[in-house]
């Protein structure tokens, strides 16, 4: 039962986005999709969450894709394959409600293509055609496009810049996915909360279902602190416990990234100590 | 002590209770050192010679764990340290950490004849003191005696949550031989001991070595895993082969006062900002990674011993006004009148009849201030206490730039949800027999704040006494 969450692979996906392949045969047994772990890098390490990207159960690992945007997520990229992970924890969260909707598009955007991997293959096992839009500000920020791929029915890649695929952004891809008649039953997205928020607000328009997952600050992710809440439908919810999954058409996303921005002096004070050659 | 021997009843009462010293408030408030330093021999015994040795010992049956109170308090008399400590250690597992924490005012001590002669529950024999001496004492003396294991019986025992219930469960179960495996949620063992209350309060090096004392005896601990999620109850049963399970995860859920503003940066939850100055050591930020908000101004909404310890906490991170602000008046105060008394000490500044309507924020999203109504006291409600009534048109702000909201606990739902057959009652807690922690499940047993709610850690550690002894029993005669 012990793991010794032991990195197996890691690779730079681009010079701020890396891909890694975790030893963690208990979590990758249990976990399903749309579940995420917590782990702290150090012993004077914070806790953070980060979705899953990918699992498998009968060679024990999982896969996590991160961003470096802090001393954290800086830290854990400077780990190499045959380190241990101090700490380890998961599979958190309740995962997709997974069923046969009809159509589902999945949209991902940037680091968020990563965890809506595992979903739009569990929607597409469900029997669900699944439609998948990437988006990135620019070509090298659309990642996994094979293993999307392979997990979709279709897929429409998006940039900012024009750099690759359809100009523009995730938005205008459903945009003219709806306007083509397609008819879309429900809708994932998962992304930075700004994609999220337009997302549902076209969505809502069609009054298409839309589920967003929420990547919030928190500490011990089993509903013990709060740190992580969120209004959902004019209740307080807790991501940890109640989500990461919710209606997008009730979530107040802009309370969503106020509380986001909570610690921004501080991270950049602790990345500035930790991590000066970052600047 | 020959002298001792010859004092008379009248003479023991004469003895003023000997005060603990202390850490200066203004000293301590910049430190995360304990308050109180502790009894030296001389004051320990002279504490210990107000004793009457009563025959009856009304103070065994009020403590929750019945320690031997006259007879540990008789070898402290005479010198024989060992012997106290091992008179405590029969009934209670961590009376380090109880001598700091009970509230002994409200159990032992409150029927102690000696306080009651001298008319003050405050001039009672001070057992709690007294057990924290006992307890030091052996720290010094280096590595604790490991309590006799009985040789392996085959059965194995799963104990959900490290907390006081948990860790007195694994105590008493291995001791009877069997194989018991703790599991733990968090990254360190020790549940609210660890996360909770803070470290000027209770030491984390006493838990920790608490723990470790259960190692030595075999116990397993396995952290980073929460049970409900990497493994139901069903599982621990059923595919992993454990023949007991013991649930004992804690309150868990934080409460919010659902009013305006609660969601703006710089309102905390007490379990929050708790875990993040205690777990997370955030008061060495930037040494350690897990920031907190460092801030002038801080109002705490509650009054038990957790708003008590967010706002001795608040002060330690360097909060210039520190205002607790609590809906009824300071009898009614849930927390004990030490912590109150040192919070005050330290500075804390009581707002007693106000409760807060609404949080307000600056343009970014931050606390900037709370409005607060004045309250009466109406009728008795259903606690016996008066209820607190607003007084109308009495709203005033006060300027904050952070909120900690300690008003409790809702019980935690991730055993209840993935154990759909576990009996709960309407709050969420986990329904137990009092006389054995059982549950409506075979083999499950349950107890502490999952099944009291938010309670203290020694009424937890009772059930967990209570929840061993059946547990051992169950595996004995595998009868439910």
């Amino acid at each position: 039962m012990i793991g010794m969450s032991k990195i197996l692979e890691k690779e730079f996906i681009t010079p701020e986005v890396f891909r890694m392949k975790i030893d963690a045969p208990d979590i990758a047994r249990k976990r399903k999709a749309g579940q995420f772990i917590i782990l702290r890098t150090c012993d004077e390490g914070e806790r953070i969450p980060l979705t899953i990207a990918d699992a498998d159960a009968d060679e024990g690992w999982l896969e996590l894709v991160v961003q470096v945007v802090g001393k954290t997520t800086k830290f854990f990229s400077r780990l190499e394959v045959g380190d241990s992970i101090c700490d380890l924890v998961g599979p958190l969260g309740r995962p997709t409600h997974i069923e046969r909707y009809g159509n589902v598009v999945v949209i991902g955007g940037g680091i968020g293509i990563a965890p809506s991997h595992p979903i739009a293959g569990a929607m597409k096992a469900a029997g669900n055609k699944v439609i998948s839009i990437l988006g990135g500000r620019t070509k090298d920020l659309v990642i996994m496009e094979d293993k999307m791929k392979a997990a979709s029915d279709q897929i429409v890649i998006t940039t900012d810049d024009g750099s690759y695929g359809m100009k523009g952004l995730v938005t205008d891809a459903l945009q003219k996915l709806i306007d083509n008649g397609v008819n879309v039953d429900l809708v994932v997205a998962i992304g930075p909360p700004i994609m999220m928020k337009f997302v549902s607000l076209l969505t809502k328009k069609y009054e298409i279902p839309t589920l967003v997952s929420l990547n919030t600050i928190m500490v011990d992710g089993t509903g013990m602190c709060g740190a992580c809440r969120v209004t959902v439908g004019g209740e307080t919810k807790f991501v940890c416990v109640d989500g990461p999954e919710f209606d997008g058409h009730k979530v107040d996303f802009d309370e969503m990234m106020m509380r986001q921005r909570m610690y921004v002096e501080q991270e950049k004070e602790s990345m500035e100590r930790h991590c000066p050659h970052n600047h | 002590m020959e002298e001792e021997k010859k004092l008379t009843p009248r003479e023991r009462l004469k003895i003023p209770p000997q005060p603990m010293p202390e850490q200066d408030p203004k000293e301590r408030i910049g430190n995360v050192d304990e308050v109180p330093y502790g009894y030296d021999e001389e004051l320990a015994r002279t504490e210990a010679m107000r004793c009457l040795q009563c025959k009856n010992a009304p103070c065994i049956a009020a403590c929750p764990v019945e320690i031997d109170i006259p007879a540990f308090i008789k070898f402290i008399v005479d010198g024989k340290y060992r012997e106290a400590i091992n008179k405590i250690k029969e009934t209670n597992i961590l009376p380090a950490v109880c001598g700091r924490v009970c509230p002994q005012e409200e159990q032992c001590q409150r029927t102690c004849i000696v306080g009651k002669s001298r008319k003050s529950i405050d001039e009672a024999v001070q057992i709690g003191k007294l057990e924290r001496f006992a307890a030091d004492w052996e720290m010094k003396q280096g590595e604790a005696e490991v309590p006799d294991v009985k040789p392996p019986t085959g059965k194995r025992v799963a104990i959900v949550g490290s907390g006081p219930a948990g860790l007195t469960v694994a105590a008493d179960v291995r001791r009877e031989g069997h194989e018991v495996t703790m599991f733990e949620a968090l990254h360190k063992p020790g549940g609210v001991l660890i996360y909770g209350i803070p470290e000027f309060r209770l030491p984390k090096r006493i838990v920790m070595r608490e723990v470790e004392n259960l190692e030595r005896m075999g116990v397993k601990l396995e952290r980073n895993k929460v049970i409900g999620k990497l493994y139901t109850i069903d599982e621990l049963l059923e595919d992993e082969g454990y023949d007991a399970v013991f649930v004992g995860t804690g309150a868990g859920l934080p409460l919010f006062m659902r009013i305006p503003g609660e969601n703006l940066n710089g309102v905390y939850s007490a379990n929050e900002y708790l875990t993040r100055a205690n777990l997370m050591q955030a008061y060495s930020f930037p040494e350690t990674d897990t920031p907190i908000a460092l801030v002038k101004n801080v109002a705490v909404f509650g009054g038990g011993n957790v708003a008590m310890d967010s706002a001795r906490t608040a002060l330690r991170l360097g909060a210039e006004n520190v205002y607790l602000v609590y809906r009824r008046s300071r009898i009614e105060m849930p927390a004990r009148i030490e912590e109150v008394h040192h919070a005050e000490e330290e500075g804390v500044q009581l707002c007693l009849l106000q409760n807060p309507t609404r949080i307000i924020g600056d343009k970014n999203g931050w606390v900037n201030a709370v409005e607060c109504i004045k309250m009466e006291l109406g009728e008795p409600d259903a606690s016996g206490r008066r209820r607190p009534v607003p007084i109308k048109d009495s709203e005033f702000t006060i300027d904050v730039d952070a909120c900690i909201v300690a008003i409790g606990n809702a019980s935690n739902p991730l055993v209840p949800d993935t154990t759909p057959d576990l009996e709960t009652n309407r709050w969420g807690n986990i329904i137990a027999d009092d006389e054995t922690m059982k549950t409506n499940k075979r083999g499950v047993f349950a107890g502490g704040d999952i099944v009291l709610g938010a309670a203290t850690v020694i009424l937890a550690m009772g059930q967990g006494r209570t929840a061993a002894a059946a547990i051992n029993e169950y595996l004995k005669t595998d009868e439910w």
